[in-house]
């Protein structure tokens, strides 16, 4: 007879829950007060925060004479002020004065420097005249720091004297000073140095008078030291006082004013720069490049691209007030809710590294960013669940609706297209066959439907190439493309299939096939791999089938793309433009026959190809014509070559939706300028409360995962221990 | 021992000159200096006068391997395979191709990718041989076969699926920590939990499959036997017998990846948002910035040289017969 010892079941299962009940009970008081998911720090002071992401990746420049991209326009935008600036609310786009005082002062110039009419045929150069405003001053910084004799404080003779110091805001001393007339000027002496080796070089060299001459003559210099750039002079930029600056460029190029606007034209103080090139500073990214100096409405205090960047009220910043007009519509909208104000509302901007999708619409939802996007809307990725789409258009979630959540569309000045390339023997050229070719084409392409299949209805199908709220695009009947559309019972409607086929077989192609030859018709569409689905190739590819086109995709990644752009060697190509400017030039120049890369030999815009002397001709007049009605009607002879010569496949205005928090306040967005974040109010209190309502946790997950690891261990250990007290003859032997 | 790791350290520079010529010519073959001149500035307006200066300021207007222009030796070293891959030997990284020092940012990056990868590295150790060892304990019986059957399962899921899945649930549906974010100041640990977790999970069933492998080999030794007629516990035959004998395949597979920890994960700090440097350099190869992808590379192949050497060295602790010459 055996006779095992006594197991003690319960003293072992009460051991061990009680092991993981106070694990879990430490973990739960480790947690604190709920919300425990919230990602932002508590907050330190009573400062308004925004709280906002940069996604997915962090700028890579924020120099003014470095930066081209919305990402980093997002950040230098509000820090900087340039020459010009955009009405907040009012569209069409309106160019307004940002750090002048009023519009510059255009004169027309002959070859010998006298003044002359507008429109006199002599006019060899255009001079501009800025006056800035009297109460420009820069963010305090130590580059402006003194010492007692008047002296820049923060001047190093080696790495190692200022080698303590790893950001900005670990110098101690701050100063600061009016911005004036020769940071402007001083701004587009970097653009022309060699050594910044800014994007901005090669296309305004073409303009500003000595720009070109300037650069030459810099690169010829020893570049050890810094190089104060205000001891050389640019022959087209004179400072007449401190307050008033010209500029002079060649020829005539109204445009000119709206690159005023852009960050490129902000004023950079000569003291920065010297800063900036303290030694070794260069090796603790205290660049220019990565701390920018202006005296906008905020400046930078954080800028850790891995994490995040923090933006804060600059105290030097002008009396500012939120616009008193809009268009129309802003009124019942709400968006003159706060006309007359001060602004800036907000006393801090934290933008956080979001890369995933799915951490950045959750957190969007639980409350901790204010808004769902900033330059990008993320509307056709992870945002599925947000949307619902409908005969009428795209609707919210009932989930999004339960938040309270407002929608913010967004229609982008830009366009995205598949151009057909004019030098192609089978799809280019001008005949009234080939013309009925691309027409057919055009009208199998069913645009609307791959909208709606594949950018969930968010884009419009564009019936010429100007974008909404971009003078020169006319809606309604006025509007369509009369080759692709009819206007039918107040809408615009495609053409039929039918009608396509009759194109295709009065272009030589009877049900796709060459009428000579026999041959199926067989197009050839050049896309960047990654900007293409198989399921968008496989729609595609059923569309022409009804007309009997067949298709073949050749994708290839960015570089090789560009390679067969430039050497013509495609047959139809996808391409993009995102506009500089809210100006009919901005996108006609698509197919101006000196842009075509195998005229110019260059990276030029008309990658069609196309060539027509009227088109030519009008483009040159358009471009120094004033707006108005003779401009207008050059525009639209310009559009229906466009739409008659069918140099597109199709064309879209891609549309974003940007979702925003019941709390977040003064939402419009803005296409062309990213200077927005002084218009932005925030009502913490509602925040907070709507924070804690959501973020309730859930927390029995935690006591069925104590009750799981105990159900898998008491097992566990009781038979061990029966093992253990078991004797030989119970003992099995492996 | 010394002259031995001395030997091992020479033996490294021509498989780190070997790794750099492959980095580089890689990288080269599908993007030359002008592309990579476009993509940085933006392709609008991109002239070639612009493209020659972004390359001139960013030491790029030189011949890749061979400068006929040069007299002597200056003929391979005003090259760009010699200013930008070579000089890693002297630990110079240079800067990104968006001007900001690699350095600094390699030095900040490295410590969210070790507060990540050490707890998991640690943890995950801890957990997959206790849980080896205690399915040895019960080896042939149906626990095992179950246990086999879980582990089994577990590594055929997808480590995306670890992610998302405990993103989804621990994040957003119980709201019991942040979905994703770092920071290093205020609780960290609050945003370390959740990766940690889903490291180890992720971990357990490939990892216990195998120590389970190690260590029954082990139970049928003799010594096993005669400990257990000793009248050992099981616990002690398997923590103080097992377990050291078994070291040294564990330490070949683990002692390696010590020094790589620092480089952080790829997945896991993307999907949680860690800065560290598996995102670094995740960003790198999207942006096309070789500066930062040869620098990781480099130290990436460094650290690998160095856990090799380190494993060499853990054997002679864990089998005192064992000697380096």
């Amino acid at each position: 007879m055996t006779a095992d010892k006594p197991i003690h079941y319960t003293t072992a299962s009460h051991r061990c829950l009680r092991a993981l009940s106070t694990l879990v009970f430490f973990v739960l008081a480790a947690c604190g007060e709920p919300p425990w998911n919230n990602p932002n720090p508590p907050a330190q002071d009573d400062k308004v925060t925004y709280q906002s992401m940069m996604s997915p990746a962090p700028p890579k420049h924020l120099d003014p004479a470095l930066s081209y991209a919305t990402d980093e326009s997002l950040f230098i935008m509000q820090i900087y002020e340039p020459p010009m600036a955009y009405h907040y609310l009012k569209r069409p786009y309106e160019l307004i004065p940002g750090a002048l005082r009023a519009m510059p002062q255009v004169t027309y110039l002959n070859a010998e420097g006298q003044p002359v009419a507008e429109d006199d045929d002599a006019v060899a150069y255009t001079r501009y005249t800025l006056q800035l405003r009297d109460d420009l001053r820069y963010q305090p910084h130590p580059a402006f720091a003194l010492n007692a004799q008047g002296e820049p404080l923060y001047l190093f003779e080696s790495a190692a004297e200022g080698a303590g110091f790893k950001q900005i805001p670990d110098f101690p001393v701050t100063g600061d000073r009016p911005v004036t007339a020769d940071d402007y000027a001083y701004a587009i002496k970097r653009l022309a140095d060699p050594l910044n080796a800014s994007p901005m070089l090669g296309f305004m060299s073409q303009y500003i008078v000595g720009m070109k001459e300037f650069s030459e003559q810099l690169a010829d210099l020893p570049r050890d030291e810094w190089l104060n750039l205000d001891t050389y002079a640019m022959q087209g930029l004179e400072v007449v006082d401190d307050r008033t600056l010209t500029i002079t460029i060649k020829g005539r190029y109204p445009q000119f004013v709206y690159w005023l606007a852009m960050p490129f034209f902000s004023p950079v103080a000569m003291e920065v720069d010297r800063f900036y090139h303290n030694p070794g500073f260069a090796d603790r990214n205290l660049t220019l490049d990565w701390w920018p100096v202006g005296s906008g409405p905020f400046m930078m205090v954080k800028n850790d691209p891995n994490s995040e960047i923090v933006l804060e009220r600059n105290p030097n910043y002008h009396d500012d007030f939120f616009p008193t007009e809009g268009a129309p519509g802003d009124l019942e909208a709400g968006n003159l809710d706060d006309a007359g104000k001060p602004i800036p509302f907000i006393d801090r901007a934290v933008f956080r590294l979001e890369k995933s999708g799915l951490s950045l619409w959750t957190k969007f939802m639980q409350g901790y960013y204010d808004r769902s996007g900033e330059v990008h809307s993320n509307t056709t990725g992870v945002f599925d669940q947000a949307f619902v789409v409908r005969p009428d258009g795209v609707e919210m979630s009932p989930e999004l609706a339960d938040h309270n959540i407002t929608m913010s569309p967004d229609v982008k000045p830009g366009l995205y297209y598949y151009g057909f390339n004019m030098r192609d023997p089978v799809v280019g050229g001008y005949t009234e066959e080939k013309r009925k070719l691309r027409q057919a084409l055009q009208i199998a392409f069913l645009t609307e439907e791959y909208l709606n299949v594949f950018y969930k209805g968010n884009g419009i199908a564009a019936q010429t190439l100007i974008p909404p709220g971009i003078p020169g695009h006319l809606e309604g009947e006025a509007g369509i493309n009369p080759y692709v559309y009819d206007w039918v019972d107040g809408e615009p409607r495609r053409k039929s299939i039918e009608y396509a086929r009759q194109l295709l077989a009065e272009a030589g192609y009877p049900n796709g096939r060459d009428a000579r030859t026999g041959e199926p018709l067989k197009i050839f569409i050049d896309v960047q791999s990654q900007a293409i689905s198989n399921t968008s190739m496989n729609w595609i590819d059923r569309v022409f089938s009804d007309i009997g086109v067949q298709v073949e995709f050749r994708p290839a990644d960015f570089n090789r793309t560009r390679e067969k752009l430039l050497t013509g060697n495609t047959q139809i190509y996808s391409h993009g433009w995102l506009a500089d400017y809210p100006d009919p030039e901005n996108f006609l120049f698509l197919l101006h026959g000196p842009e075509s890369p195998l005229e110019c030999a260059c990276d030029g815009a008309n990658n069609s190809n196309y060539a027509s002397e009227e088109y030519d001709e009008l483009f040159r007049k358009m471009r120094v014509l004033p707006a108005g009605p003779e401009r207008d009607a050059l525009v639209a002879r310009m559009v229906e070559l466009y739409r008659r010569d069918a140099v597109w496949l199709y064309a879209f205005f891609p549309k974003e939706i940007y979702l925003n928090n019941s709390w977040v306040h003064n939402n419009k967005r803005h296409g062309i300028s990213k200077a927005t974040l002084k218009y932005t109010r925030v009502d913490e209190e509602e925040r907070a409360r709507m924070q804690s309502l959501w973020n309730q946790p859930v927390t029995w997950p935690l006591y069925a995962a104590v009750l799981l690891l105990a159900s898998l261990l008491l097992p566990g250990i009781v038979a061990y221990r029966r093992r253990q007290n078991a004797t030989a003859r119970h003992t099995r032997e492996h | 021992m010394l002259a031995y790791i001395i030997r091992r350290l020479f033996y490294a520079i021509p498989i780190l000159i070997g790794v750099n010529l492959l980095t580089f010519m890689l990288f080269f073959v599908v993007n030359s200096p002008d592309d990579m001149a476009v993509s940085q500035l933006g392709q609008k307006y991109v002239t070639p006068e612009a493209v020659q200066a972004w390359k001139r300021k960013n030491g790029y207007d030189l011949p890749l391997f061979y400068n006929a222009q040069e007299p002597g030796a200056a003929a391979l070293t005003d090259t760009i395979f010699f200013t930008k891959s070579l000089k890693l030997f002297a630990f110079d990284f240079g800067r990104s191709e968006s001007g900001r020092d690699i350095t600094t940012d390699v030095s900040t990056r490295m410590w969210p990718s070790l507060a990540v990868a050490l707890p998991t590295f640690v943890v995950g150790i801890w957990v997959n041989i206790c849980v080896a060892l205690m399915v040895v304990m019960f080896h042939a019986t149906r626990l095992d076969r179950w246990a086999v059957f879980v582990f089994v399962g577990l590594m055929s899921i997808s480590y995306l699926f670890y992610i998302i899945g405990g993103q989804y649930l621990v994040a957003k549906t119980w709201k019991l920590v942040p979905i994703s974010g770092f920071n290093g100041e205020i609780q960290p640990w609050k945003f370390l939990l959740l990766p940690v977790l889903v490291g180890v999970i992720a971990g357990i069933g490939a990892g216990a499959r195998w120590y389970r492998t190690l260590f029954l080999e082990e139970s049928s030794q003799d010594y096993v036997r005669t400990a257990r007629a000793k009248g050992a516990s099981e616990i002690r035959i398997l923590f103080r017998h097992i377990l050291p004998n078994a070291l040294i395949p564990i330490l070949t597979g683990v002692v390696v990846v010590i020094p790589t920890l620092f480089m952080g994960g790829l997945l896991i700090e993307s999907f949680f948002g860690i800065p560290g440097l598996g995102s670094y350099m995740l960003d790198a190869i999207n942006a096309q910035d070789f500066a930062i992808v040869r620098a990781m590379v480099f130290i990436g192949s460094i650290l690998y040289i160095v856990g090799l050497i380190l494993t060499d060295i853990s054997y002679t602790w864990a089998d005192p017969r064992l000697r380096l010459d």
